[in-house]
């Protein structure tokens, strides 16, 4: 008995300096949006709502947030569409070399994804006359985001008994039918993380947005970011810390929505 | 699972798969197989060699594979995945899971919230979170540890990076554990615990054989995500002198910086190879008794 009690307060123990590690860095964006003079280090601010007026004096903000909205919500609408039809299909019909292309995919969309590809990516954009296009970012993310989609909406599918299914044939239901009535609320947790998770990389990615997109007028808010610096090159640190909570108030508020109605897990598995 | 239930055929299920196939294939990989190819070429982003680039071989793998600079790089990426990935975040991920599957109310509700805001945050906004955490002269954590002028990125590089990616990455393997640990019925456990099992002998005869798969899953996707990550070049750009210069940003370096995009795709194509490893020794490893063990009971 005593030492299960020792047991629990050392792991509450340890519960609490996670708990501190992962806050810690989050404080600055919680105090210097607020500070009239804000410095790098995490401070009491001296209260003030003027660096709000001044992002939104800023011509490129908010229209960066809406161009993230679009890029961010036409990706993941994308990916989730595409990678449960193919993970469906995957999970209940065996294809030769399944798990072989599965994997494939999944080797060749981490490595593609980084700076190597960045040239033929581009001239490709060029040829199908996608640069400074919202489709052209959506297309090729997507692209990137989908074999790991698929692999892990295919772990959902495959927990999913297959006797409503089944049943659900014996009453003459099409196969368009049984995906979108029985599958795809059995899978609704999975379809939804898949979705946060989609939308949460494409909203902080930079790279392949900073090269497919000339237009300021077009760039996501991940890039405008990294506009805010002065004439000589040092960062506006008020309009940084301002803009970087207002562009992560979105996404937080997505999750929350997303995890609430629809819970938010990695793998599937009926609930016991 | 191959019973095919749904009365899906082959047909149907092709056409279910081949948007996403048709998507994958021209944005992925059409670019790879492109850059496979530029690997044997001398093609630069500049000069005589940009305009008409010639073959090469497998010149550039030779180059690569006795650069002194890309050694320690692989060595650098090996520590990165290990320490970051694999330790940090399945294994804090895992612990976490493990210690709050028996709590709840409002100490779990804020741990669960902190480590996904961390992991949801955009990057962008995340890397001037660290500037400001990690900064020398006036970083949030040297105020706290009253050690002023400390550069955390310079004198430590690789391991602000791993701590860095630790924190930034933990969420997924915790959400993924969180999941897995549900499909271990309770009652297992409590047997296991009755007849004297202590907590490791519990988590390796009970829990472990039970979430394989999962354990396989999460390990897998972490590791490639981590060997591929460019995120910490946000952080130290890989400096100071390379000692934090992993593998994708040895390839920046080399092929938008330096100019030589020949030899970065060729880098490019040696980390699928040794990704390609990686998932090959964790298949074998945990591969065994998977199909019989890791399914729950029904």
């Amino acid at each position: 008995m005593i030492r299960h009690t020792i047991g629990r307060l050392a792991a509450t123990v340890f519960i609490a300096v996670v708990l501190a590690f992962f806050t810690l860095p989050m404080l600055w964006l919680a105090s210097a949006p607020f500070d009239a003079t804000p410095a790098i280090t995490t401070s009491i601010p001296e209260f003030t709502l003027r660096n709000f007026a001044a992002i939104l004096d800023n011509p490129y903000a908010l229209g960066s947030i809406r161009n993230s909205l679009i890029q961010g919500g036409g990706a993941a609408a994308l990916v989730v569409v595409l990678a449960a039809l193919a993970a469906y299909a995957l999970s209940r019909v065996r294809i030769p070399g399944r798990d072989v292309l599965l994997y494939v995919l999944l080797l060749l969309s981490s490595v593609v994804t980084g700076t190597a590809a960045m040239v033929p990516i581009f001239e490709l954009a060029t040829r199908l006359d996608l640069i400074d296009t919202h489709l052209g970012v959506i297309l090729v993310v997507s692209g990137g985001l989908l074999p790991a989609a698929i692999f892990i909406l295919k772990d959902f599918m495959d927990e999913t008994p297959t006797t409503y299914e089944e049943s659900a044939r014996v009453f003459g239901a099409s196969s368009l039918q049984i995906l979108r009535h029985i599958v795809i609320p059995l899978v609704r947790p999975g379809l939804a993380t898949i979705a946060v998770w989609a939308l949460a990389s494409v909203w902080g990615g930079f790279l392949f947005q900073f090269i497919l997109l000339r237009d300021p007028d077009k760039a996501p808010g991940s890039v405008i970011l990294y506009t805010l610096y002065t004439e000589g090159g040092s960062p506006r640190l008020d309009l940084i810390s301002t803009f970087s909570l207002l562009y992560s108030l979105p996404v937080v508020a997505m999750y929350l929505f997303v995890s609430q109605r629809y819970g938010f897990r990695f793998h599937g598995g009926i609930k016991r | 699972m191959n019973t095919d239930a749904a009365g899906l055929g082959r047909a149907r299920a092709a056409g279910f798969v081949l948007p996403a196939l048709v998507l994958i294939g021209v944005f992925l990989v059409f670019p790879a197989l492109w850059t496979i190819y530029l690997g044997l070429t001398d093609y630069r982003l500049t000069g005589l060699a940009a305009a008409d680039p010639q073959v090469v071989g497998l010149g550039n793998y030779t180059r690569a594979l006795t650069d002194p600079r890309f050694l320690s790089s692989l060595w650098l990426t090996v520590v990165y995945v290990g320490g970051s990935a694999i330790l940090g975040q399945a294994g804090l991920g895992f612990t976490l899971a493990w210690l709050l599957r028996t709590r709840a109310g409002p100490l779990r509700r804020a741990v669960e919230g902190v480590v996904l805001l961390s992991w949801i945050l955009p990057s962008t906004v995340v890397g001037f979170l660290w500037f400001a955490l990690l900064d020398r002269d006036d970083g949030t954590l040297n105020a706290l540890l009253h050690t002023p002028g400390l550069g955390w990125l310079l004198d430590y590089p690789l391991l602000s990076i791993v701590v860095f990616n630790v924190w930034r990455g933990t969420a997924f393997s915790m959400m993924l554990y969180a999941a897995a640990l549900e499909n271990v019925p309770p009652s297992h456990l409590e047997t296991a615990r009755l007849a004297g099992a202590s907590v490791p002998q519990q988590l390796r005869d009970v829990v472990f054989p039970l979430i394989r798969r999962h354990v396989l899953t999460n390990l897998l996707l972490i590791s490639l995500w981590t060997f591929n990550d460019f995120t910490p070049f946000v952080l130290t750009g890989g400096g100071p002198e390379g000692r934090s210069e992993i593998l994708p940003v040895y390839v920046y370096n080399i092929a938008l910086k330096g100019g030589e995009l020949g030899v970065g795709a060729a880098v490019s194509f040696l980390i699928l190879l040794i990704n390609l490893v990686f998932a090959l020794a964790y298949l074998r490893l945990l591969r065994g008794r998977r199909r019989a063990a890791g399914r729950p009971p029904a």
